[in-house]
């Protein structure tokens, strides 16, 4: 499929594809409640001082506690860390550096039934990897999905090559779609077009489709909407990436819940960027000290469209495969020299309105200056060039904005996660945080 | 610039909370960011980095967009009136346009004043910033008007425009109608005298007087008599205008702008670069554009085909609808405001389609008015969300097909 819409940002900084090794291994690890967005109530369930392995629970959602959130590495919980009326924000783990894991049976997969497949992932802390869609949250395990979704190829900018990153696991892969298929009767998974795959080429037991364009071609949910639509609120699918789909097949191939993860360090501000082996929630501690440069710098979880800032010590966020270092922009420009009206070529712009006269080809060292200020909407038509569905994206927006619940339905509230509107974020003249908007109507829909 | 950094800087807590011009905070914020791209930076989730452009430089492009049309038109207003009284003192290309500049240029600046006002009062009353829409607004409807239109008209219509036209309806983005074209209907119904007829469109200057015979009438003036008398219309343009001496040369002489008319409209060429300047920055969409222009061909052929005998206005060749009066300036700037304008894809290409034949049955089938873009696109604004509300609710249809499930 040949998607036209949408917008490759180019980023100076692209990994090179080797691991790191001047990087150690960091000593910290968290998992923190925000990177599950439908997480209710969360709730650590060790105290501080309590010994875990790799795969034991330490945190749990009070609303849906059959899911349980386990430590990606073995050692001890060091610290719960809390914020305003006692929000959790985070659990951490000091690694002991022995790497045991909590064991699961190991059952070849056509023994297994569809329920004690779910019992193990449940308990082994997979099974957040699974997110369904509509809302975009952690699959609930009751839901009976239609199909299930996994796009091969990741489109974000300089986000990581998995022909690289998961090299030499093309057999896990295919144990952990065969697990998944006993809980849906299809599989789809969404390939690049434009390259071979040595990874999923082989893989069997699944429909694939191809998809070329610009990102957003790799999001999922796009994979999804040119594929086999959601149609309702009803029509439940689960998606999950390629590292998900490994650790499962490491959980029933192996027995352990192995949260291992070659994450991509890369960015303008990033110091000969390449590959780095990790867990899942690593403190990028070490990171930053041997692969970032400078001091007014962003260290991003995740890449630059649906990342989150983290400080120079924080923690990987569970879905996150690199990280993003940028300059802060946080300077003034002077209208005439580098701000709103002089003819700049140094920074990227989707619109080209005047004195951008940059290509968007090159690649650009770009830093978090907003470039302007809120303002309401007032230039129609952009939005739509760069989301590749058959949706109105501000029409949606304005819907969720006034809580028009049949309105946000009818337009495709329940198609879209933060991740597929991103593009709109990044080229909105008018400032708006766009993706919080679509994920305050994901809950709003879901809550009510 | 550090030291006019620090200077506004220094002022700053002036008109922050608890100074003494607390009340005035969005002014002076206008003035700063206008200096000064503020260092804010994106929120901790979310996109990281954003896209160069603000609304600023969207309307700021516009307005480059526009300097052809608006040097063109002030040197226009020069040449004029040096073909109506054949003043010696205004025949070198820089003396003819410092006689237009003379003119337009307290224009110019009256418009932005008083709509600028209006706009930062309502910043005050409702305490939210000062939006850059004004920028563009503020050079249009001096464009739209003839140089010799008094300054306080042209004060008064850019304050009610503002006012009536964007701030009852909650400012920059909730408008309705085109702010602009709501300042030139103004004018038109409240002060008819000085924006129609024949007498307005060459300023002639004090104690000055056109040579014999000169009629200041417009093209579209032109075309009703030549009706009226049977006779076609480039030759009967070429026989009573100055400013053309051959039907040969009508359709060049109007496509480059050398005619009477509003200050910024009479070059079609000088449309035409800013259309390109505007389409190739993405700022305005070529849909409307092109739907515009089909739209009237279509239209003007359609008369064509259907003229009784004698109907010369009604035969007139369909590309002169292009050329002539306020049209392109019309579809390229004000139809595609994209407040006002249809905002789908599909919607577009209808908005502006209706806007050229609704802009050529008003000209050709009304007599009492013989310029139709602007009442063309201000029944266009209205209809504009009719159109986007049946093209969305399409999608929705097309949505709930897919409800198999």
């Amino acid at each position: 499929m040949r998607l036209k819409q949408g917008f490759d940002i180019n980023l100076v900084g692209k990994a090179t594809e080797s691991i790191a090794k001047n990087v150690d291994a960091p000593k910290k690890y968290a998992l923190k409640p925000e990177d599950f967005p439908g997480m209710i109530r969360p709730k650590a369930v060790v105290k501080v001082g309590a010994k875990v392995k790799a795969g034991d629970p330490i945190l749990i959602d009070g609303k849906l506690d059959s899911i349980k959130y386990t430590s990606p590495v073995s050692g001890e919980i060091v610290e719960i860390q809390r914020g305003e009326r006692r929000k959790l924000l985070a659990v951490v783990v000091q690694a002991d550096g022995q790497n045991e894991y909590k064991e699961f049976p190991v059952k070849p997969v056509d023994q297994i039934s569809a329920d004690e497949a779910k019992e193990v992932m449940l308990e082994s802390g997979v099974w957040p990897l699974l997110v369904r869609r509509p809302y975009a949250i952690v699959a609930d395990p009751s839901d009976q999905p239609r199909a299930i979704f996994v796009s091969a190829f990741d489109s974000h900018p300089l986000a990581p090559n998995y022909e690289f990153t998961l090299k030499g696991q093309e057999s896990y892969i295919q144990v952990g779609i065969d697990v998944l298929k006993k809980f849906a009767s299809k599989v789809y998974v969404g390939q690049n077009g434009a390259k071979p795959s040595q990874i999923f080429d082989g893989i069997v037991g699944v429909e694939k489709n191809k998809f070329t364009g610009p990102h957003p071609a790799g999001n999922v949910g796009v994979q999804i909407h040119h594929t086999a639509p959601i149609a309702n609120v009803n029509d439940v699918v689960w998606t999950i990436s390629p590292e998900g789909l490994a650790q499962i097949g490491k959980l029933f191939k192996d027995g352990k819940y192995d949260a291992k993860r070659v994450v991509a360090v890369a960015g303008p501000k990033a110091d000969q960027p390449e590959y780095v082996e990790t867990y899942v929630g690593g403190c990028v501690d070490t990171i930053a000290a041997a692969k970032i440069k400078g001091d007014n710098v962003r260290v991003v979880s995740g890449n630059i469209l649906t990342g989150s800032k983290i400080t120079k010590d924080g923690f990987l966020g569970f879905y996150s495969n690199m990280v993003t270092a940028l300059e802060e922009g946080n300077k003034s420009r002077f209208f005439l020299s580098d701000g709103w009206l002089a003819p700049i070529t140094n920074r990227l712009s989707f619109h080209k309105a005047f004195g951008l006269l940059g290509s968007t080809k090159k690649e650009y060292a770009l830093d978090t200056n907003t470039n302007g200020q809120d303002r309401p909407f007032a230039v129609t038509g952009a939005f739509e060039k760069v989301v590749p569905m058959d949706i109105y994206p501000m029409y949606l927006l304005k819907a969720i904005l006034a809580y028009d619940y049949e309105n946000m339905e009818a337009l495709g509230i329940y198609e879209v996660a933060e991740e597929d509107l991103a593009l709109c974020e990044f080229i909105d003249v008018s400032k708006h945080d766009i993706q919080s908007i679509v994920r305050q109507g994901l809950d709003t829909m879901r809550l009510d | 610039m550090k030291f006019l950094h620090d200077l506004l800087e220094k002022q700053k807590p002036l008109f922050e909370k608890g100074g003494k011009l607390e009340k005035l905070y969005y002014v002076f914020e206008a003035g700063e960011t206008f200096m000064f791209t503020p260092p804010d930076v994106t929120k901790s989730k979310g996109v990281q980095v954003r896209d160069a452009v603000d609304l600023k430089r969207v309307m700021f492009t516009v307005v480059i967009a526009l300097l052809p049309a608006i040097i063109f038109g002030i040197w226009n207003v020069g040449y004029q009136h040096s073909i109506a009284t054949q003043d010696p003192e205004t025949a070198s290309f820089v003396s003819q346009f410092l006689f237009g500049l003379k003119l337009a240029l307290p224009l110019i600046i009256v418009s932005y004043a008083a709509g600028g006002a209006v706009e930062s009062a309502f910043a005050v009353f409702r305490n939210h910033p000062i939006t850059e829409g004004f920028l563009v607004t503020g050079i249009l409807i001096p464009l739209v008007v003839p140089a010799s239109l008094p300054l306080w008209q042209v004060g008064l219509a850019s304050a009610f425009a503002v006012l009536i036209a964007k701030e009852v309806f909650g400012g920059v983005g909730m408008n309705i109608l085109n702010v602009a074209l709501t300042a030139r209907a103004f004018l038109y119904f409240a002060y008819p005298a000085q924006i129609s007829g024949d007498k307005v469109w060459i300023e002639l200057g004090e104690g000055l007087s056109t040579v014999d015979g000169y009629t200041g009438a417009t093209f579209l003036g032109l075309a009703v008599e030549a009706q009226n008398t049977g006779t076609a219309v480039a030759d009967f343009v070429a026989n009573n205008a100055h400013w053309v001496q051959s039907p040969a040369e009508l359709a060049m002489t109007s496509f480059i702008g050398l005619i009477p008319g509003s200050i910024g409209e009479t070059s079609a060429l000088m449309c035409l670069i800013g259309a390109l300047v505007l389409i190739w920055t993405r700022v305005a969409d070529y849909r409307i554009i092109v739907s515009g222009i089909l739209g009237a061909l279509a239209m003007g052929v359609l008369l064509n085909v259907l003229a009784p005998e004698g109907a010369t206005y009604l035969q007139m060749p369909a590309y002169y609808h292009l050329i002539v009066g306020g049209f392109a300036f019309g579809i390229v700037f004000m139809a595609t405001d994209p407040v006002s304008a249809s905002q789908t894809n599909t919607g577009k290409w209808i908005y502006g389609a209706f806007i050229g034949v609704m802009t050529v049955i008003i000209r050709v089938l009304n007599p009492a008015y013989p310029e139709g873009i602007m009442l063309a696109i201000l029944l266009m604004n209205v209809l504009a969300p009719l159109i986007d509300h049946y093209v969305v609710n399409a999608n929705k249809k097309r949505r709930l097909k897919r409800a198999t499930v």
